[in-house]
């Protein structure tokens, strides 16, 4: 059975810092949303969780791209995070959750998986 | 086995050396030591004798401490000479008593030769070897004019130097026709003596002293064989040194004809549980008076002592390179061409006063020796043609002309072979160099530490750096100073182009300087060059995503997400009314608190959306930013000082709340740490800082570049005496010039040990203006100084900089899920992931 999924508004345009992230809680836990206006796209969302210290902290990190590839920097311990696909490019055996997301007139919409809770309801 | 006592006369260089090496080996576990030493004072750096005159004190110039010694379980005699030695009972006296030996290491240095001349017992005649000489001499030179120094050789030269900085009209007389008439030739000589002269020392060649007598102006009068004579106030002896053998010619040791105790190639004396080290030592037929031969001797002897068959002394190169007064001379090898059918190859060039000699074979194709007067430039190339016997190109001459004129370039380093010695103080050859970067090092600064190479006299640090640079370059590691793939720029040319340009944002500076869209490297770079430059506020939004979080949020991040908060107490004063305040904003938000090694206190676990809550109250009580965040001014530690302690002698916690004022809020590419101590007591512990100052009668003594944490260096002593406004404007200076010229996270300590020239090119540049820069990195402080604010206050008073602080922008009162607390020790911490699992 496919898992339903549906687009949650999470946040203002004006919430958004350029070139960096913010966090946003949502059904599925806490994710940085970030906001990067070089480039295209520009928005990007990935778990807001730092596997390596399992903090909240990701959307504290520094963006830039490696190699080209866009990524966030762990505030912590520094590990750098693909925002395309959230492979850790330190570590091949971690990568974390990515989130599609758009921008819906002034409001930013993630697709997040539907909470276990109201699947069970539906 | 019960031990063995082994004894060690003489405490000097070599002597010390020795015990450093034999105590970190096995043979350490068979002995009971005992040291005799006939100076007051612990081992010392002779080498840098003259810098006592210059402000270094014992301890700067100390070898090891009193603690190395006792923790090594050294039993140490010091102003306790030896007097005799009994071979048949195998003890040794002194005037305290009489201690047995199973082995016995002589390592009593030399001492300096006056010549026989009538007169020379009077008081105000000198020698120039030991501390209590140079006190001496400083005692005699007081509010006098005039300063002889008899004997033109390296010494006699050193010794001028040190009366013409005590401010003496130096006179140096010689007999020989020459200066240094051992290491160079007439041509050399002449030029020396023409620099030297302009320099205000007067030289008076072949001239033999034939009396000392009451003078007329002066307390003094020579008298010359050829009835000329000088008046002088005081005269220092350096006619040469002479092994001291004294206990060796009376315990009937071999001696040689001139002096010197005989040695074998394991340092042994004809009585083989006697042995002798230093410049004591005569081996094949010679006496080493330079301390790196000294040193190969204890390496050799303390292998020996090890059961090591194969360890042997075979010789020393006495190759020297040397500052004197200000001017260049070297000397290498058979610099005399005394090898036969040796031929000459000379370089004069009057104008620029330089002078250049090659002796090479009769072949033409090995270096035997060479003099360099005016300018060592070529010193390394030749020194190390002499040393690996390395084929000399061609037309050898091409290697002292200078390249306008078809000179080669200097000597690559893939040309040396991997027995080349790099550093000949601790004795590194090429072939250790590679062996430590096969090991894993893979910087300088590693391979430094792994090897010891140029942390001696640092003679060779341009050397070794071409060698480390070569050898990582053939294993594929880039040696590229760029900050990072997206500027091709070190930090100090970004701060160029930053500066030149009138760069103001991060965008501007890679699109027209870079590629990409910058990094976790060279964002924050970039984001403190900005701030030392313009000085505006780190949450100007065009910075705000250049910031490490730390920066960003102006608190420091803990492992589980939460922060620190640190505010400023200036010089560790603070009032009780503002203790309870902390004490209860920390209650209110549940706060772990900790007083720091900074004098301040930390309060820990503050979520993200309470920091500008938290910082509101502590603004309104007068706390400002401690920065504790942010690569700049830390602290600066201060002991009570005057105002309260007894020793004290100046107020030292006034001097620092004034200097934590003055530098508080200053971007640097790395932390920077003060302190002050009130007397030499040191109770601040500010030697271990990266700016210290020590109060003393006179003012304060100031020492940079020290450091603590997981490399400490010993900060060097800087400047003495200062008033308030001459410390203030050096201080400005230095690290302004850090500021500037460091790279990224580059503390001050590891700055100045890359710095080309180091501490003396720090002095030349921040004392002595040699760029030509004091008074614009003065004015840049100043501005800096001057558009100082609080960045907590600039944030909590706009709202729009208060946004970023929420933890959840679309749900302001979602706690975050993952901080979980527990209480200890009547505080709150967080649960570690051991125990929550
Ligand atoms: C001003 C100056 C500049 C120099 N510059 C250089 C330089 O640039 N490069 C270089 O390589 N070398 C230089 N030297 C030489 C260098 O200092 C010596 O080579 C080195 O100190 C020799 O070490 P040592 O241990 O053999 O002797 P020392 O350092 O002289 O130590 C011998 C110690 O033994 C003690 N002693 C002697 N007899 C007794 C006894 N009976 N009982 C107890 N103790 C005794 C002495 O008091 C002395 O403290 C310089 C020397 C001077 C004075
Ligand atoms: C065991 C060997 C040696 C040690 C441990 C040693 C140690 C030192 C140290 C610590 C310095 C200060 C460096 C700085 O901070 O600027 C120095 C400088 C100096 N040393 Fe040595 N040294 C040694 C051998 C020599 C020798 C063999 C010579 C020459 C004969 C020499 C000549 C000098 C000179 C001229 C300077 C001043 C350099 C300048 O102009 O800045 N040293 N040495
Ligand atoms: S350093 Fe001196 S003045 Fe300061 S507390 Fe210690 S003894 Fe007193
Ligand atoms: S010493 Fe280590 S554990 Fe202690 S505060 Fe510093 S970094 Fe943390």
């Amino acid at each position: 059975m496919k898992a339903r999924t549906r687009w949650d508004s999470v946040c203002k345009v004006e919430d958004l810092v350029p070139e960096s992230g913010v966090a946003v809680w949502t059904e599925d836990g806490p994710v940085a949303v970030f906001y990067l206006p070089h480039r295209l796209p520009a928005l990007f969302a990935i778990s807001h969780t730092d596997p390596f210290s399992g903090s909240n902290v990701l959307a504290r990190g520094i963006t830039g791209d490696i190699k080209g590839e866009p990524v966030v920097a762990s505030p912590l311990y520094k590990q750098h995070f693909s925002l395309v696909t959230g492979q850790c490019l330190e570590d091949q055996d971690v990568s974390i959750k990515t989130y599609p997301v758009l921008l819906d007139g002034d409001r930013i919409r993630l697709e997040v998986p539907a909470a276990q809770s109201e699947t069970a309801a539906a | 086995m019960s031990k063995q006592t082994l004894i060690v006369i003489g405490n000097g260089m070599v002597g010390h050396h020795f015990l450093e090496q034999l105590t970190s080996s096995a043979a350490a576990e068979r002995f009971d030591i005992k040291v005799f030493g006939e100076e007051k004072l612990l081992a010392y750096d002779r080498v840098h004798l003259s810098e006592y005159f210059g402000g270094s004190t014992h301890a700067d110039l100390a070898m090891g401490t009193a603690d190395w010694y006792a923790d090594n379980n050294i039993d140490l005699h010091l102003n306790e000479q030896v007097t005799a030695i009994d071979r048949d009972q195998k003890t040794v006296t002194t005037p305290a008593g009489t201690y047995d030996y199973d082995e016995l290491v002589l390592a009593t240095g030399s001492y300096p030769f006056v010549p026989p001349i009538k007169g020379n017992e009077h008081p105000h005649c000198l020698v120039y070897r030991t501390l209590e000489d140079l006190d001496s001499i400083r005692a005699s030179a007081n509010g006098v004019k005039t300063g002889v120094v008899v004997g033109g050789g390296l010494l006699g030269l050193e010794a001028a130097n040190a009366l013409k900085s005590l401010g003496l009209d130096a006179h140096v007389v010689e007999f020989a026709p020459r200066l240094m008439p051992v290491q160079l030739d007439a041509d050399g000589g002449a030029l020396l003596r023409h620099k030297i002269e302009e320099l205000g020392v007067q030289v008076h060649t072949e001239k033999a002293t034939t009396e000392i007598v009451e003078g007329e102006d002066s307390r003094l009068r020579m008298n010359f064989s050829d009835d000329s004579h000088l008046e002088t106030d005081l005269i220092v002896f350096s006619a040469g040194i002479r092994p001291q053998d004294t206990l060796a010619r009376t315990s009937g040791l071999e001696i040689g004809e001139r002096g010197g105790i005989v040695i074998n190639d394991q340092c042994t004396t004809s009585d083989p549980h006697i042995h002798a080290i230093g410049e004591c030592a005569l081996w094949g037929g010679k006496i080493f008076g330079l301390v790196a031969p000294g040193y190969t001797m204890a390496r050799t002897l303390a292998s020996a002592l090890n059961g090591d068959r194969e360890a042997a002394f075979t010789g020393a190169d006495m190759s020297t390179k040397l500052k004197l007064l200000g001017v260049d001379v070297g000397s290498i090898g058979d610099a005399h061409g005394q090898t036969p059918g040796a031929r000459n190859i000379r370089f004069n060039d009057e104008q620029a006063g330089h002078y250049r000699r090659m002796v090479v074979s009769e072949d033409g194709k090995t270096l035997l020796g060479a003099i360099l007067v005016g300018d060592n430039g070529p010193y390394d190339t030749l020194l190390q043609y002499a040393l690996n016997g390395i084929t000399l190109p061609d037309s050898p001459e091409t290697l002292i002309l200078p390249e306008s004129e078809g000179g080669a370039p200097a000597l690559g380093p893939d040309a040396l072979p991997e027995t080349a010695s790099i550093c000949s103080c601790h004795n590194v050859t090429k072939g250790d160099i590679c062996g430590a970067i096969d090991a894993g090092c893979s910087d300088l600064g590693s391979v430094k530490g792994e090897t010891k190479a140029s942390t001696g006299c640092g003679g060779c640090a341009a050397l070794l750096k071409n060698v480390v640079d070569s050898e990582l370059e053939k294993r594929g590691v880039e040696v590229s100073k760029d900050i990072c793939e997206h500027f091709p720029y070190s930090r100090q040319e970004l701060f160029h182009l930053v500066k030149v340009n009138g760069v103001r944002t991060f965008q501007t500076l890679i699109r027209e300087h870079g590629k990409g869209h910058g990094c976790d490297i060279c964002k924050p770079a970039v984001a403190s060059i900005l701030a030392t430059c313009w000085n505006e506020h780190i949450l100007a939004t065009d910075h705000v995503p250049l910031q490490d979080t730390n920066d960003t949020f102006m608190a420091n991040m803990q492992k589980n997400g939460t922060y620190s908060i640190v505010p400023r107490v200036p010089g560790g004063e603070i009032t009780p009314d503002k203790l309870i305040v902390l004490g209860e904003v920390a209650k209110e938000y549940n706060l772990y608190t900790k007083i720091t090694g900074g004098q301040r206190v930390d309060l820990f676990g503050a979520t993200l959306s309470e920091l500008p809550e938290i910082w509101e109250k502590l603004i309104a009580a007068g706390f400002e930013t401690g920065h504790a965040y942010g690569k700049s001014l830390r602290t600066v530690k201060s002991c009570v000082g005057s105002t309260w302690c007894r020793y004290g002698v100046q107020d030292s916690v006034g001097m620092a709340i004034f200097l934590e004022d003055r530098y508080k809020g200053l971007r640097s590419p790395h932390k920077i740490k003060m302190a002050v101590s009130g007397c030499t007591r040191e109770c601040a512990e500010a030697q271990s800082k990266d700016i210290g100052v020590i109060a003393t009668e006179n003012g304060w003594n100031l020492y940079v570049c020290g450091n603590g944490g997981m490399r400490p260096r010993h900060a060097d002593l800087f400047a003495t005496d200062l008033s308030d406004e001459e410390l203030v404007r050096t201080i400005d200076r230095v690290l302004m010039f850090y500021v500037r010229t460091a790279d990224r996270l580059q503390r001050t300590s590891v700055w100045m040990e890359n710095l080309e020239g180091g501490l003396d090119y720090l002095k030349e540049v921040v004392l002595e203006d040699s760029l030509g820069l004091g008074r614009e990195l003065e004015e840049h402080m100043e501005s800096i100084v001057g558009t100082y604010q609080c960045e907590w206050k600039t944030a909590v008073e706009d709202p729009e900089k208060r946004k970023r602080f929420r933890e959840f922008v679309n749900a302001p009162d979602k706690k975050d899920p993952v901080q979980q607390w527990t209480t200890e020790r009547d505080q709150r911490r967080p649960v570690l992931e051991t125990e929550s699992a």
